[in-house]
């Protein structure tokens, strides 16, 4: 049998605060960044989303079929690229039209939802379905959670949506001396498959591969063939940030080069299949279950949630935020619900991250705030505001 | 190893830091295994010996040592007391000072070889000639206890005449040791030409130059011209020994934001002021104090009046020694919108006190304090923010003042001399 190797890549961009001073509470509701968001959009769109979709739809027509990705993109994104760039959204359908790519369903605000509340967790991810089944016309039947968040509980409620397959990390303090590169099965709904991410042979391409320090600097797509060829199991599974792609490895590192090589390489050599997730989790079975009763995440050393809820700030500012379910959910208003979902976002509870020292570096890249106070303090300033919001309608 | 150290004053008589400090480098160096010969002016007996040994400069007959001291006496006698200059002293002694010292222009200044000289070891009056006769003494002690040392090492720049006539006399290498530069002393960019010349002398005659902080040493490079080579920064620590935290009782239910410091316009009292009338504006229940006494002080009464915010906007004039522990434990917020600060280490006390501290981006300590909330000091709405959202949001205040707690008695001498102890061997 041929060894099968699954591209998944996370397609994501946050609705940035704009700087909200106390001032503003109670005076003025607009929360966001326009600016900020629409120039970061419009750079990874000419960097990397658009020459990126370019190279994968000429690879899959290249090979007839056989080589194949899948996509996981956020609600958040998907509102900037139709505010900002549509013609990204006609390039994601172009690849859909293709057969050969997969898109996988999450939380359409990129949110730790699944982590507190098991309604609002459900209603973003039905949001979510439908907004794909309306831009690309497919039905999801896989499932990614936000930066690969899992535990037994939460594979189980996204097996009672509906889901046969999700994605998540194959965290080491987790796998133990098991391979991620085979099926597991979920500890409480066996019926529910798990592919675990590879992270040393997606971090070489996602993190190290223009790091000149690096060892087996430079990466070549034949040298890569052939630790996958080492790699013992089933598939291996390749998840990484669609971002990687000319925009946290320059293109001028080959990047697409080595990108544009890999199918070729991979295809010639005869012992490698692509697949998609909801194919792999069809054609493999579970060689055991694992158990996760801590969430897991493909965040940070310590693969757990401690990104985004690691200090005091994270956990008031999540917990006064979901404090609101309960009110809003008698609240018929689409304004005020878009806003409760982008303040959901995963993406604030990260910035607030005090973990300078660790991973302080690869924080810091994604962070708009020079401390993780600035981020905390604006976003509990925008909560206020929304607060006083919400109440004003009960 | 051993060192020659001159400093200007040590506890427990102190008028500013740069005692405090001395103490913190001569016990840490000692932990380090470094032996200290601290050279003062005026020893009063009751200092702590069990870290150093001190030398009482007034104890110590001046004989020639050095065959240029008529030329170097020359440059140094006709310079005088002005009113930038005294650094570490009240400000409204200012007046006084000058005054005095425009009375001993006319008298005979006049070393007399041989002979002791009752030194003051204050700052002010005869300030200049005190600094003169204290080089005098250096090159002396430097001579007589050649064997002793390996190193000599000068605190800012009332020491380091003595430092370089010591360097002279012995051959030894010179460290020079910036706490502050008269940058930080004035407010308009008009510092004292003749203080310069002294701190330029001696970064200059320096084998290292230690700054308290990367803002200083910049300082040290672009306005002194030194080369960046041999300036070297080892942050302050603090040590806290001694220094029990007091529990006081609350006269008012309302929440303090404190400023405490001397009221001069290089500490930002009135960015202190425009952002309190900011937060005041939208909050309830919320007070301000500035602690302290300075020039700036009743320019800052009227203007906190014309803003019309007197009714939770205090002065207490000028505190001294426990009173300053009972104000950081009354606080809830303390603030340094220092427009220039060479280190700072009030902040710290603040934070060992379990207060949270604002400090302006402009301070030396704000590049150690990773849990200290930094905002450039003309940045009034920031800082304003930074404030209501101490007062309003008590997971802030929690973690801030739980984690500035550990991480200022994380700072301390022990390792800022370690490095002080590498400059040294560089130089040996």
């Amino acid at each position: 049998m041929k060894k099968k190797v699954c591209l998944y890549f996370q397609v994501h961009q946050p609705a940035r605060l704009r700087l909200y001073r106390f001032f503003d509470i109670g005076k003025d509701s607009h929360y966001y960044d326009d600016f900020a968001n629409r120039t970061i959009l419009k750079r990874v769109v000419q960097k990397c989303y658009l020459p990126m979709n370019e190279l994968l739809l000429e690879a899959i027509g290249k090979h007839n079929g056989d080589f194949k990705v899948s996509f996981s993109i956020s609600g958040s994104a998907l509102e900037q690229f139709e505010r900002y760039a549509p013609e990204v959204i006609d390039s994601f359908k172009r690849l859909a039209e293709t057969g050969c790519v997969e898109f996988l369903s999450e939380t359409y605000y990129h949110s730790l939802a699944s982590l507190s509340s098991p309604a609002e967790f459900k209603h973003q991810v039905e949001k979510h379905k439908a907004k794909i089944k309306e831009l690309f016309d497919v039905d999801t039947t896989a499932f990614r959670n936000t930066e690969l968040i899992y535990s037994d509980s939460i594979g189980s409620a996204v097996y009672d949506m509906g889901f046969k397959t999700m994605l998540t990390e194959g965290a080491r303090h987790i796998m133990g001396w098991r391979s991620p590169n085979y099926v597991y099965s979920n500890d409480m709904q066996p019926d529910l498959k798990l592919l675990l991410r590879n992270y040393s042979l997606s971090d070489d391409i996602a993190f190290r591969f223009s790091n000149r320090a690096w060892e087996e600097y430079p990466l070549t797509a034949e040298k890569y063939c052939s630790w996958l060829n080492a790699a013992e199991g089933d598939i291996v599974n390749l998840f990484m940030d669609y971002e990687t792609f000319g925009e946290h490895q320059d293109a001028f590192c080959g990047i697409f080069d080595f990108m544009k090589a890999l199918p070729d390489v991979l295809l010639g050599n005869g012992n490698f299949e692509f697949v998609t997730p909801s194919q792999a989790s069809s054609e493999l079975e579970p060689v055991g279950d694992l158990s996760v009763p801590e969430a897991i995440s493909w965040a940070d050393e310590e693969r757990d949630v401690t990104a985004w809820l690691g200090n005091s700030l994270q956990k008031d500012a999540f917990n006064k935020l979901y404090h609101l379910t309960e009110k809003l959910s008698i609240i018929d208003d689409p304004v005020l619900w878009s806003d409760f979902g982008h303040l959901q976002e995963s993406d604030h509870l990260y910035y607030m991250c005090t973990k300078f020292f660790s991973d302080g570096e690869i924080h810091k890249r994604f962070n708009p705030y020079d401390t993780p106070y600035e981020a905390f303090i604006n976003y509990m300033n925008v909560l206020s505001d929304f607060i006083i919001r919400v109440n004003e309608r009960c | 190893m051993r060192v020659l150290m001159f400093g200007w004053e040590f506890p427990p008589h102190i008028a500013g830091g740069l005692g405090t400090a001395c103490e913190g480098i001569v016990k840490g160096l000692a932990y380090n295994g470094v032996e200290t010969l601290f050279v003062m002016p005026s020893a009063s007996g009751d200092e702590d010996q069990s870290a150093t040994t001190i030398i009482n400069a007034s104890d110590v007959a001046v004989d020639t040592v050095d065959t240029d001291i008529d030329s170097f006496m020359d440059k140094v006698q006709f310079m005088r007391v002005g009113t930038n200059l005294v650094p570490y002293v009240d400000p409204e002694h200012f007046e006084e000072i000058v005054e005095k010292e425009r009375l001993r222009e006319n008298k005979e200044f006049r070393i007399r070889y041989g002979q002791k000289y009752k030194f003051s070891g204050k700052y002010g009056e005869n300030l200049m000639e005190e600094v003169a006769r204290y080089a005098l003494v250096g090159g002396t002690i430097a001579s007589s206890r050649a064997g002793e040392f390996d190193v000599i090492h000068a605190h800012d720049w009332l020491t380091y005449l003595a430092g370089i006539a010591a360097k002279r006399a012995s051959g030894k290498p010179l460290v020079v040791h910036v706490h502050a530069t008269s940058f930080d002393r004035s407010s308009n960019g008009d510092i004292d030409t003749r203080v310069y010349a002294i701190e330029r002398k001696g970064m200059e005659e320096a084998d290292r130059v230690v700054t308290v902080s990367d803002l200083t040493r910049n300082i040290v490079i672009n306005k002194y011209g030194i080369n960046p080579e041999k300036v070297v920064t080892v942050h302050n620590a603090v040590d806290f020994a001694g220094k029990e935290s007091v529990s006081v009782e609350r006269g008012v239910k309302d929440k303090v934001v404190t400023f405490l410091g001397r009221i001069t316009s290089q500490k930002g009292p009135e960015y202190f002021i425009e952002a309190a009338a900011k937060v005041i504006k939208r909050t309830k229940g919320v007070r301000f104090v500035m602690a302290g006494s300075g020039d700036m002080m009743n320019r800052c009464i009227r203007h906190v009046a014309r803003l019309g915010i007197s009714d939770r906007f205090h002065f207490t004039g000028f505190l001294k020694g426990a009173e300053v522990q009972k104000m950081f434990a009354l606080s809830d917020v303390y603030i340094m919108p220092s427009v220039s600060e060479p280190f700072g280490i009030s902040p710290l006390e603040a934070m060992r006190t379990n207060v949270p501290s604002i400090i302006s981006k402009q301070s030396g300590a704000a590049e150690v304090l990773k849990y200290a909330f930094k905002v450039d000091f003309w940045d009034i709405d920031a800082m304003a923010d930074d404030i209501y959202a101490l007062l309003q949001y008590p997971a802030l205040a929690e973690f801030a003042s739980n984690e500035g707690y550990d991480e200022v008695n994380r700072l301390k001498w022990n390792e800022a001399t370690a490095k002080l102890k590498k400059v040294y061997e560089s130089v040996i």
